[in-house]
């Protein structure tokens, strides 16, 4: 590299830096965000309340690891199974009965659990931002050719790596990946072929939902946990998944990676632009391609 | 045939416009409870005011049918167009800032409208949110113009057309309030029922087949688009002017959101549905804030979460149920009160 100039090299190593920043939070948000790629996308249903699931992870784990003491590695799974329990009962009692309604119906609905859910944990935790105690090994940083790397980002970013992996191989190879396929581009024609599209819609929200309560626990040190975390990146999921399009997961992990580079090198360079280039880039990505940049032609 | 049914239509949509004696008896009776309760100012002024922001989103969502989560931008325009022409004393007249203001929020109105024009639902869901929250973004960046989240400091509203000074029980901030409501209902009123207030609703039931019979679809979604961001500037300079405060909050998403409920509560496409709602909304936030003032929060949600599960029509059709009774007990069948809200399914 360019030893010879020290300031050249010293900039080099702040955007390595700040690349790296961005990569992990662009894969906390994918992992945030899609499952709501799947309901939004490719089931139709506007669900702003996608961050009450995501928060309901991070609490659980929190709880677990301050007050009874679990290890974090531990605690992880626990946030999934019961972000994902949650869901499932919520779509089995209330969100299946909205799937045919229209998007107002499901925006006003969505909305209104979430003022529930924040009201809620405000009257169970409090309503003070939450920190959960990381072991060790995740703390501090170390340093690859001068880049700082922190120890908490590397995981992050090696565990979603793993899971967009997974998800990919799931969805494009197993029988149940090519259930949800069918289900979704014609419900019709799958359930006349024999698929239970209640229960794989049930089940992929399930999931997501417990993909939004992992990347809630994960989150608690990077995006800050308190009861106003679903209002507050809403936004940021929904341009994720809008954005993304939701031809495949591919779309929405893309621009996850560009909102989460783009938003760690706005925050770090033009910090008082910062929300106004991702909110304006979005509009313009929208305006040009309504769909989504790797969307589909045609919206249902 | 053909001028048959012409004259047919126009007659009935004349029919249609007219003044039914339940809209005489609504405005003598809010006229009535604002002199009936004179300590009751401040919270009433509040109820117009949202009254006014609600008629604003009423004509986009109730006739026109585009859905919006960032009808604050507008809101949040008006407001600090107005605290500014006051703050720097460019125009100290109220009524005259109070247009003004709502013309600066007309014009943010059109220009965004190109946007919100383009895609379906979700996309003008995205569009509308994100020009709200990219307005938030801008009053915050410009602090030293907008004073940031402390607000804009030492407003002072001079006393209306220089005779009538707000005090501070907030009697001429009421009356004032309800003047510009009055006078901007009539209006759309006007609106609605004029020709192309009727296209509009065809646009919303249908807008292939409205551009069939050769309606300009884009160009009247505009128009309203803008019309209604006038109507939401004017309710945004109304709050600045009333409370003397204008602060970051203005732009705030609860904001948005709050006025789509309160319309749905109160039932969208016939106009009173943003009054009543309103005063609905109101009154019920300020029941769940008197029974727990830190998470009044849920009880909304929950009342919105019930009023979309069990449905809205049945909703108002249980909610007319009783007043219907009555109505028909004295006035006979005709007079009961029909909603004839088509929203699409």
């Amino acid at each position: 590299m360019t030893i010879s100039n020290p300031v050249r090299s010293l900039l080099m190593t702040a955007i390595l830096t700040n690349l790296f920043d961005g990569v992990a939070y662009g894969m906390l948000l994918f992992v945030l965000a899609c499952g709501l790629a799947v309901t939004l996308g490719l089931m139709n249903f506007v669900n702003l309340a996608h961050g009450a699931f995501a928060m309901a992870g991070g609490y659980v784990c929190a709880v677990l690891v301050n007050r009874i003491g679990w290890p974090f590695f531990a605690a992880l799974p626990l946030a999934f199974v019961a972000s994902a329990m949650i869901g499932a009962v919520l779509e089995r009692t209330l969100y299946q009965h909205l799937y045919a309604r229209s998007h107002l119906d499901q925006v006003l609905f969505s909305i209104g659990l979430v003022f529930m859910t924040v009201a809620t944990v405000d009257y169970i935790m409090g309503s003070s931002r939450i920190f959960i105690k990381l072991p060790d090994v995740l703390q501090g940083q170390f340093d690859i050719f001068g880049v700082g790397i922190g120890r908490y980002r590397l995981m992050i970013i090696v565990i979603c790596g793993l899971l967009t992996v997974g998800l990919q191989l799931v969805l494009s190879k197993t029988r149940f990946g090519s259930r949800l396929r069918a289900a979704v581009d014609d419900p019709r024609a799958a359930s006349g072929l024999g698929i239970n599209v209640p229960q794989v819609f049930a089940f992929t929200f399930a999931f997501g939902c417990g993909l939004a309560g992992l990347g809630g626990a994960l989150s608690a040190e990077i995006l800050g946990l308190d009861p106003y975390f679903p209002l507050k990146f809403m936004i940021y999921f929904l341009i994720v998944v809008t954005v993304g399009g939701s031809s495949s997961i591919t779309g929405p992990f893309l621009a996850s990676l560009l909102l989460g580079i783009g938003d760690v090198a706005g925050k770090y360079y033009v910090p008082k632009l910062g929300p106004f280039v991702i909110y304006t880039i979005m509009i313009v990505i929208l305006i040009w391609r309504p769909n989504g940049l790797f969307g589909r032609t045609a919206t249902r | 045939m053909t001028t048959n049914a012409q004259t047919e239509v126009g007659f009935h949509a004349r029919q249609h416009g007219r003044w039914h004696w339940s809209e005489f008896a609504f405005w003598i009776v809010v006229l009535a409870v604002g002199l009936a309760f004179p300590s009751r100012y401040l919270i009433m002024t509040e109820i117009l005011r949202l009254a006014l922001f609600a008629l604003s989103l009423d004509l986009i969502l109730g006739y026109a049918g585009i859905v919006s989560l960032g009808h604050a931008a507008f809101f949040g325009v008006g407001a600090y167009c107005a605290g500014l022409l006051s703050v720097h004393g460019i125009i100290n007249e109220p009524v005259l800032a109070l247009i003004v203001a709502g013309l600066a929020a007309t014009v943010l109105g059109f220009a965004t409208s190109f946007l919100v024009i383009r895609g379906v639902d979700l996309t003008r869901l995205m569009v509308t949110l994100g020009i709200a929250l990219l307005m938030e973004a801008l009053a915050e960046r410009f602090s030293n113009i907008t004073g940031g989240t402390d607000g804009l400091q030492g407003i002072d509203i001079q006393p209306i057309f220089g005779v009538f000074a707000f005090d501070m029980f907030g009697r001429t901030g009421f009356f004032y309030s309800l003047a510009v409501l009055f006078v901007l209902f009539l209006l759309a009123r006007i609106i609605v029922h004029s020709p192309f207030g009727l296209s509009l609703r065809a646009i919303k039931n249908n807008p292939l087949r409205a551009s069939a019979i050769g309606i300009p679809v884009n160009k009247r979604l505009i128009a309203i688009y803008t019309v209604a961001a006038f109507y939401a500037g004017i309710a945004g300079a109304l709050f600045t002017q009333t409370t003397a405060l204008a602060s970051l909050d203005v732009f705030a998403f609860e904001r948005s959101a709050d006025l789509v409920l309160l319309l749905v509560i109160g039932g969208s496409g016939y106009l009173y549905g943003g009054l009543i709602g309103a005063a609905v909304f109101r009154m019920l936030q300020e029941l769940f804030q008197w029974i727990t003032p830190q998470y009044w929060m849920f009880w909304i949600g929950l009342v919105l979460v019930v009023i979309v599960m069990v449905g809205r029509h049945r909703i108002h059709a249980y909610a007319l149920w009783l007043p219907n009774l009555i109505l028909k007990q004295i006035a006979g069948r005709k007079a009961a009160v029909v909603l004839t809200d088509n929203e699409a399914p």
